[in-house]
């Protein structure tokens, strides 16, 4: 039974008419004017937007295995700073999240934390090594209910096993995440391959090596009529293919990471390895090509292929490093900075693409429908005229790899309920999630 | 000027300057003075964590030469190879005391690395970083083209460089690249194309994928070492048929022009990229390359260490 509940005042609701919204029960109570309740918390949020509670479908929580660099419960505290109510952990822990027994336990560990949902990604190949299916059907039927299969941090490069794997997840109705690399055109890749890398002698990633996997794979994903879900599309010949794949009524989907709307190759002339990440950081032009995209729904969502490394990783030579960067404290504002100031999206749109699109690609249920009366109360908020300055030594991710530190952002995130429960207020995380 | 990273940290005045210093400095030790006092009670630190026999000895003598400390540092038997972090490395050197370092490392970067975190204090010269840059072995070859063909100018102006074989790996190729446009050479890279980074229609050069239409029309030839274990990652399919396209043969030398010049930064590989009676042969100045290397190398230690450019002392 829950005992808060909230008003928050003067909420615009997804960018426009102001409105307060009632929390109480773990629910969108009321959205009118003027709402007034006896012992309701009241945050006048003066104007500042809300938005559905954001849904991350790429996230590295390193948990278990890694835990000098990320846990559960610093994943979602990270997560709440961001506005997010619901992450995605990636498979490639140690050990590997193949089995049923793996991705409880991540459930569980996020249930625990209660900052956020925790939806385990369950490896698509047993130990990620692309060779044999995982227990898939034991994910779906576990207490987790994991839809969403991805070896990402490698591809799934054998056509048959990739077929496979999408003709068996159509059984519960999942999706395949790949994460589309070519390993044969990138053994030993290590930036963009193009003028840049041409000059650092850095060894060259090329985007073929990321176009021709979704090429097939869409045309596997139409073959065996399942769902295929493209991670971190980097490329303008990516966007391309899945525009011609969405037109051809293929059930595929893709995401754009807030790095890959930002940030260009030529940062690796420093050979500071916080700008290595996989995939690499592309051109101006595909920065472009990829906002154009996730503005006209060829892109379906952002997600943050949230990576934290720790500081011995990445304080070395550019080969020796690791390959990510941190983003979920992040992300909201990168896409405000990208996406919204250059007005190719309005706050209803990023609602979608941070959200609603992500929950419904993942069969996230609880969190497709966003602010609406009756809805479970996952809200984040918004003051998109307040800027702030990324500092890593402030980051509540307990890795400090933020290829933005120092930088200004427009936007901060100022609260987030999950499930009806403050997680962030006054842009401070609560040091306990009270229901 | 308190580092030597790339050649790209250089404008044409600077480089020339290294140039005449190399030149003054080899009009004093070709005389009476074969030691400067220069440099006494410097300590140079010579990190090699890459094999590499002859521009760490080039590097020390000039040290040497200049009357500094040296400290060789290499990978074997090192902390290095015993998986030490570049980080603790150079922390350990600055704890010693080191003037200057001079670093050849595997990975394309490190001396920009080490320069630029600021884990030592002291001056960084990079001597071979991975697939970047040798900004001493261009800063050598042009001291060495210059004198041969420099025809008394401070530059290189209209003269005529191929640069042939394996310039996608080719640390030596990026820094010529830039050094000898620099200093207003014409450049031609000849290449099978999968020996040529994707990328490459930006730098200042032309392209060629034809040897024998190119080695009429140069000055100098410069051969790059191509790698043994570059066949089995198909670059090429076997090293007969990239010498017969790609190697520099007498009959071929004998196209070239009557005052050209043949160069390899070394290690050679006869038989492979350059036939032995090439390389001995009058055009070669391969061993004069050598030489030439550590009066530019005690060049780059004055201009960094001694605080600028000799003067040219009149006759």
């Amino acid at each position: 039974m829950t005992t808060s509940h909230y008003i928050l005042k003067n909420a615009s609701i997804l960018g426009g008419a102001k409105s307060d919204l009632y929390i109480a029960d773990g629910i969108i109570k009321e959205i009118a004017p003027n709402i007034i309740h006896e012992g309701a918390t009241v945050f006048d949020i003066n104007g500042s937007i809300a938005l559905p509670g954001l849904v991350d479908l790429h996230t590295h929580v390193r948990e278990p295995g890694r835990e000098d660099s990320e846990t559960v419960l610093s994943a979602s505290k990270a997560g709440a700073k961001g506005g997010f109510t619901a992450l995605s952990a990636m498979a490639n822990t140690s050990p590997v999240a193949d089995t049923a027994g793996v991705v409880e336990q991540v459930f569980r560990l996020g249930q625990e934390a209660g900052y956020l949902n925790v939806f385990p990604v369950g490896a698509v190949t047993q130990a990620l090594e692309g060779k044999q299916l995982s227990e898939i059907g034991a994910m779906a039927d576990s207490v987790a209910r994991v839809r969403v299969f991805s070896d990402d941090g490698f591809c799934v490069s054998d056509p048959l096993v990739m077929r496979r794997a999408l003709e068996y997840i159509k059984k519960f109705d999942g999706v395949i995440a790949q994460h589309a690399q070519e390993p044969r055109l990138t053994v030993g890749a290590q930036m963009n391959e193009g003028e840049v890398s041409a000059k650092l002698g850095l060894k060259g990633w090329p985007a073929i090596a990321e176009e021709a996997i979704i090429a097939r794979d869409v045309l596997l994903a139409d073959h065996v009529k399942s769902r295929l879900h493209i991670c971190h599309v980097t490329t303008a010949g990516g966007v391309e293919i899945i525009r011609w794949a969405k037109a051809r009524g293929i059930q595929v989907t893709a995401e754009v990471t807030p790095h890959h709307l930002l940030l260009t190759d030529d940062l690796a002339a420093s050979y500071d390895p916080i700008f290595k990440v996989n995939p690499p950081l592309r051109t101006q032009k595909d920065v472009m090509a990829l906002r154009e995209a996730l503005a006209d729904g060829t892109i379906d969502i952002v997600a943050t292929d949230h990576a934290p490394h720790s500081s011995e990783s990445k304080d070395c030579e550019w080969q020796e490093a690791a390959f990510g960067m941190i983003g979920l404290e992040t992300a909201l504002s990168i896409v405000h900075k990208t996406m919204v100031q250059t007005k190719l999206m309005d706050w209803q749109l990023v609602a979608d693409r941070l959200a609603i699109a992500p929950a419904k690609i993942g069969r996230y249920d609880a969190h497709t429908k966003g602010l609406t009366v009756g809805a479970p109360a996952h809200v984040t908020v918004i003051n998109p005229e307040k800027s702030w300055i990324v500092d890593r030594d402030l980051v509540l991710s307990k890795s400090r790899n933020t290829p933005y530190h120092g930088i200004e952002l427009p936007g901060v995130v100022t609260h987030t309920f999950f499930n009806g429960a403050a997680t962030l207020i006054d842009s401070s995380v609560v040091s306990k999630v009270v229901n | 000027m308190k580092h030597l990273l790339s050649i790209s940290d250089l404008n044409a005045m600077q480089a020339i300057s290294i140039l005449d210093t190399a030149s003054e400095l080899a009009r004093i030790s070709d005389g009476q003075v074969k030691k400067l006092p220069t440099l006494r009670g410097r300590t140079i630190v010579n990190l090699f964590a890459e094999d590499s026999t002859r521009t760490r000895i080039s590097f020390e003598a000039a040290a040497k030469r200049l009357s500094a400390d040296v400290i060789n540092f290499s990978a074997k038997g090192s902390s290095l190879s015993k998986g030490e972090s570049l980080k603790d490395t150079a922390q350990t050197l600055q704890a010693m005391g080191a003037d200057a370092v001079v670093i050849r490392h595997s990975a394309s970067g490190a001396a920009q690395r080490l320069a630029d975190l600021e884990w030592m204090s002291g001056s960084v010269i990079n001597a071979g970083d991975g697939t970047h840059e040798h900004p001493s072995q261009a800063l050598l070859d042009a001291y060495t083209i210059r004198k041969h063909l420099g025809k008394g100018s401070r530059d290189l102006q209209g003269v005529r460089v191929a640069i042939v074989g394996d310039i996608l790996h080719s640390r030596v190729a990026r820094s010529n690249v830039l050094l000898l446009t620099l200093l207003g050479a014409q450049v031609v890279l000849v290449a099978p194309p999968t020996l040529l980074p994707v990328g490459v229609e930006s730098w200042p050069v032309t392209i060629s994928y034809d040897f024998d239409a190119v080695i009429a029309q140069v000055d100098v030839v410069m051969m790059l070492r191509v790698q043994q274990e570059r066949m089995s990652d198909l670059f090429f399919p076997n090293s007969r048929e990239y010498s017969r396209y790609f190697g520099l043969n007498s009959e071929r030398m004998s196209k070239m022009s009557a005052q050209a010049i043949v160069m390899h930064p070394g290690p050679m590989i006869r038989g492979l990229e350059i036939s032995a009676d090439v390389a001995d042969s009058a055009r070669s100045v391969i061993v004069e390359q050598v030489s030439n290397g550590v009066n530019v190398r005690m060049a780059i230690l004055y201009v960094l260490l001694a605080g600028g450019p000799l003067e040219m002392v009149t006759n």
